[in-house]
């Protein structure tokens, strides 16, 4: 090949480097810019909020802990996950999620529809002494969780959300403290945080309405996975990607 | 005339006329490095490997969770054994096979060396506190890769700088996949780890990008992490060490570039085969699939490279397990890179996926070839750096060999066969057409292989302390040569023997 002779690539540093640059970029670029671009990345359905305060808190603690490494939150279109998870996972329903938790191990189950699957009391002891409800259980225990929560930065948090593109308002921003503490108590006047957050359930989650806990938060969100699109009322049509 | 330039290249003058001598004292402190955070991370392998054979051993402490540690163990092999490794084998082939003083000179090579250590301890207090990011392979916050950035941007300069600086006109095909490693990990590491700190003071941040895009950019980056920092840097390894060790030049100039070229190219489409049948649209996971069955094609043309290097050399692996380990890592390389195609097809990747046949996966890559040719490399250098004729016993070295390989045997044979049972009992039905297994059966089936698994791993990482007392004795064992690096100055630094 007289017109080509890789031998001025590799006399030369600054060619070679960045020829190497372009290589390397094509295949992310391809593949990355049109999941920003193409609209029906995203399906098109109703239901999806962003995380109430006591669950966005719950999911930091679920990073914090690495609960991801042995859980997904995402169910594959198999017929033994729909019969064993529920309805296969929707891009949807994780766009609020930063970072995704999709997971890539099962050592335990998957979780991305274990909302409402188990009772608040179930998920509060199953957390702190996992075999003492499953015996054959590998979870870690998670006893410590019972600790309270610290929440004095959760209006930061909410406007960091936002600032990435999550759509907290001004006034879910304003009212972080106000909804995290009146969701954690039963007793506490839901008018309006039930008006901010949709289909927001408010508990003692961890089984005692006193101190908002750590364990308050992970429940919360555990018992939000997976709830908020109604699949009842969701058309093909919607599903649709591409 | 390229192949010539190319022969001259890896041959080497007889006698090498030079102002200053290289830059040695914190290459060797990278090399004491590598085997510290290898012996480190095998160590935590065992202990977490252990956790899930064994649920008390999680302590019932925050700290010592299964999830806090598995970071702890991943981020120790990568980046901390693989990384030195790395970095200390780089500094190392570069000056030489471009007869030039690193950039930077010692300075740069201490900078390097602390600012790269204090990444890795930075990082892996925040995973025992608890503080992550929660994306694998990236679990640093933003402040720890703010920090890595520097230290990476001083190794491009010190590295581009030296081949800059070269006396040889070609650029050696080692150096090209060094660069390639170096410019790719820090495009992916940029990119992925774009995120907005809740506060300055804050550790916590949240990434730019969400949901769907953000799985897309994390597995383009993870996937790659393994190409171009487990792969794209160990294949410069390879082509520097294994001539070197075999006394022989590389097979063949042409194959190491279409090797070079093709490999860099299509690695970064892989990343999607992390993500089939999620959510991730299907023209992407299709794409994944695609290129990382081509894959195969460069990985294995790299691994004949590798291999038919020692044409007429054969029989050196009976007297150097040195070599014993280069060349069985690219044996591992091979299989790897064929599995991992095949668990790219989604037919396949449907069972395999979630499974512990990944994790298998991945240690082969990982034990075999990422591992081996460290070692191989080490036996080479330990001598060399410290101005030794041999190394203490090659005895033990084999010693070593058999049972690390052992240990991997016993690892990925026992991660297929639970790797498949659970993808089996999960989907199983029985003959009324429910599912046969609740999950947590699947789980129970697990405990004799995690068992063995473990038990592969303390056989790695008894090889790897066998490894240790041998490096040791090769270093302490006559007159007064310290095992700590000595600051190179002036005529005092070895002078490298004349067949470098």
């Amino acid at each position: 090949m007289r017109w080509f002779n890789h031998g001025t690539i590799e006399r030369n540093l600054i060619l070679m480097g960045v020829l190497t640059l372009i290589t390397v970029s094509i295949g992310g670029l391809a593949q990355i810019v049109p999941l920003f671009t193409v609209e029906s990345t995203i399906e098109r359905v109703e239901g999806v909020r962003p995380y109430t305060p006591l669950e966005l808190s719950g999911r930091d603690i679920y990073v914090r802990e690495g609960c991801y490494l042995c859980h997904s939150q995402m169910v594959r279109p198999f017929r033994d996950e729909l019969e064993r998870y529920g309805h296969y996972s929707l891009a949807a329903e994780s766009m609020y999620d930063h970072p995704f938790q999709w997971g890539s191990k099962r050592t335990g189950p998957d979780l991305a529809r274990v909302g409402g699957r188990y009772s608040d009391d179930w998920q509060a002891a199953h957390l702190r002494s996992p075999r003492a409800v499953v015996p054959e259980s590998v979870m870690p225990p998670y006893a410590f969780l019972d600790r309270p929560l610290n929440y004095t930065d959760i209006a930061e948090r909410l406007r960091a959300q936002a600032a990435v593109g999550v759509p907290y308002t001004p006034e879910m921003i304003a009212h972080a403290r106000a909804d995290l503490e009146a969701q954690a108590r039963p007793e506490a006047d839901p008018t309006g945080f039930a008006g901010r957050y949709a289909r927001a359930r408010q508990g003692a989650f961890d089984g005692d309405a006193g101190v908002v806990t750590e364990m308050d938060a992970l429940v919360a969100y555990l018992q939000m996975l997976g709830t908020l699109v109604r699949f009842s009322d969701v058309t093909p049509e919607q599903l649709r990607q591409q | 005339m390229a192949a010539a330039g190319y022969a001259a290249n890896l041959a080497g003058p007889a006698v090498v006329p030079r102002s200053e001598p290289y830059v040695e004292a914190p290459v060797r402190a990278f090399a004491i490095a590598t085997v510290f955070w290898g012996v480190a991370g095998f160590l935590v392998g065992v202990l977490i490997a252990s956790q899930l054979a064994w649920p008390l051993l999680n302590l019932d402490l925050e700290w010592t969770t299964f999830g806090r540690l598995r970071p702890v163990h991943t981020s120790a092999v990568i980046f901390a054994f693989g990384g030195n490794a790395l970095i200390c084998t780089s500094l190392y082939v570069v000056q030489r096979t471009c007869r030039a003083r690193l950039f930077g000179g010692d300075q740069m090579g201490w900078f390097l060396f602390w600012g790269y250590q204090f990444f890795i301890v930075a990082a892996a207090l925040g995973y025992v506190f608890g503080v992550t990011q929660g994306k694998e392979y990236a679990e640093p916050e933003w402040f720890v890769d703010l920090w890595l950035t520097v230290v990476w941007v001083h190794y491009l300069v010190a590295f581009g700088g030296t081949i800059l600086k070269r006396e040889e006109p070609h650029i050696y095909v080692a150096n090209w996949f060094y660069l390639a490693f170096i410019v790719t990990v820090a495009m992916l590491h940029i990119v992925n780890n774009l995120a907005l700190p809740v506060t300055l003071g804050h550790a916590k941040s949240y990434g730019l990008a969400s949901g769907v895009q953000d799985a897309m950019i994390q597995w383009w980056y993870g996937h790659n992490a393994v190409g171009f920092f487990l792969t794209a840097g160990f294949l410069g390894m390879m082509y520097y060490f294994i001539p070197k060790q075999a006394d022989r030049p590389v097979y063949s100039y042409r194959l190491s570039i279409v090797h070079f070229w093709s490999l860099i190219f299509l690695y970064i489409w892989a990343g999607p085969h992390h993500l089939h049948y999620t959510a991730l649209p299907d023209w992407a996971q299709t794409l994944g699939m695609v290129f990382s069955v081509m894959l195969w094609m460069p990985s294995w043309g790299g691994m004949i490279n590798g291999l038919m290097t020692l044409s007429g050399a054969w029989d050196k692996l009976r007297t150097d397990p040195g070599l014993r380990f280069s060349v069985t890592a690219v044996g591992f390389y091979g299989m790897s890179t064929f599995e991992g195609p095949v668990m790219s097809i989604k037919a396949v990747n449907g069972l395999s996926h979630y499974t512990d046949w990944t994790i298998g996966h991945v240690h082969s890559g990982a034990m075999g070839w990422v591992g081996f040719i460290t070692f191989g490399a080490l036996y080479w250098l330990f001598p060399k750096l410290w101005n030794k004729r041999a190394l203490y016993s090659q005895k033990l070295v084999s010693w070593h060999f058999w049972i690390a390989t052992m240990g991997i045997v016993l690892y990925i044979t026992a991660m297929w066969v639970s790797g498949i049972l659970q993808g089996l009992m999960w989907r199983a039905y029985d003959e009324l057409g429910f599912l046969q297994y609740a999950f947590i059966e699947s789980v129970a089936a697990m405990h004799p292989y995690y068992v063995i698994r473990m038990m592969g791993g303390v056989l790695y990482l008894t090889g790897a302390l066998i490894m240790v007392f041998n490096l040791w004795m090769t270093v302490t064992r006559t007159e007064a040569a310290d095992a700590l690096p000595v600051p190179a100055q002036g005529g005092a630094a070895p002078i490298p023997a004349p067949a470098e």
